[in-house]
């Protein structure tokens, strides 16, 4: 991790040895950071899943999928899935990836139709290009509050 | 911020253009009468599949190319030197109001993934700035 390396180094460069003490405010800036850690993560992965669906919007029976990101983040959050199951984790490219699964733990679910078409897609484009708007607006909005945490960090590591 | 982005609206840029290069082909030969068999020429229409793209996520392919399963138009025209013995001649099957609004459709469609793929850099560009 970044702040661990940039920690270890501002630490090393005055101290020559790291204490238990600092370790463990290390692992607190860690902690501290898994929020942005699984937002980013998250809002990346439900931007592979809109342009998917926008790729996709004369694709015949494609489905458009989303995923609910509150819920999503809670279960990014707590390692678990929003069921509350454990993640299975993908670690052969052979592996059977089922119908709605992505990263993090996230569920995709296919979108409610709003205007059937004849060849069976569900994609709306319109709803698809602003979700994909929002999705990198929210995105570029915890980039930037990741930014100012890594700012105060390091105001916090100077010394006076 | 996924660099499967790229993947997947490039392979919708690819097979947006395919589309656009069969409406082109059809276009140019709505009226000839014989293509390189002698026979008329039909008009192509593209398959596209959603296919599975590095990185995760869905991108689109054109798995085949086929020929217009609907009937050639027949034009009566008895002093052609094709026309059949009762004067029609066979005309390709390429409904070009059709083909126009493919067209439209496909160009349109191109664009869109030209801007997500620009949102795409966009982001990235942005989640690089961190911790500078």
């Amino acid at each position: 991790m970044y702040v661990k390396f940039l920690a270890r180094h501002l630490l090393y460069g005055r101290h020559k040895y790291v204490t238990l003490r600092q370790i463990a405010m290390i692992d607190r800036i860690d902690q501290d950071l898994n929020l942005y850690r699984a937002a980013l993560g998250l809002r990346a992965e439900r931007q592979k899943l809109l342009a998917s669906n926008i790729a996709n919007a004369d694709t015949p029976n494609y489905k458009a999928r989303d995923i609910d990101f509150k819920s999503a983040l809670a279960g990014a959050l707590s390692g678990k899935g929003e069921d509350g199951q454990l993640n299975m984790a993908r670690t052969q490219s052979a592996h059977l990836a089922s119908a709605t699964d992505t990263l993090w733990g996230a569920q995709a679910r296919y979108r409610a139709e709003y205007q059937g078409s004849a060849d069976g897609n569900t994609v709306n484009l319109d709803i698809e290009r602003a979700a994909f708007a929002e999705n990198s607006m929210r995105s570029d909005a915890v980039i930037t509050f990741v930014k100012g945490r890594f700012d105060d960090l390091k105001l916090a590591l100077q010394r006076e | 911020m996924s660099f499967a982005v790229f993947g997947i609206a490039g392979s919708a840029l690819t097979a947006q253009s395919a589309r656009l290069n069969a409406v082109a082909s059809n276009l140019a030969n709505a009226d000839s009468i014989a293509g390189p068999d002698g026979q008329p020429y039909r008009a192509k229409q593209v398959v596209f599949k959603a296919t599975a793209v590095e990185g995760g996520g869905l991108g689109v392919r054109v798995t085949q190319v086929v020929n217009s399963a609907a009937p050639l138009r027949m034009q009566y025209d008895p002093s052609n030197p094709a026309a059949d013995e009762k004067g029609y001649v066979a005309m390709p099957n390429v409904n070009v109001v059709e083909e126009m609004v493919n067209m439209l459709s496909a160009s349109r469609a191109y664009q869109i993934n030209a801007e997500v793929m620009n949102a795409a850099k966009a982001s990235l560009q942005k989640a690089l700035s961190i911790g500078q």
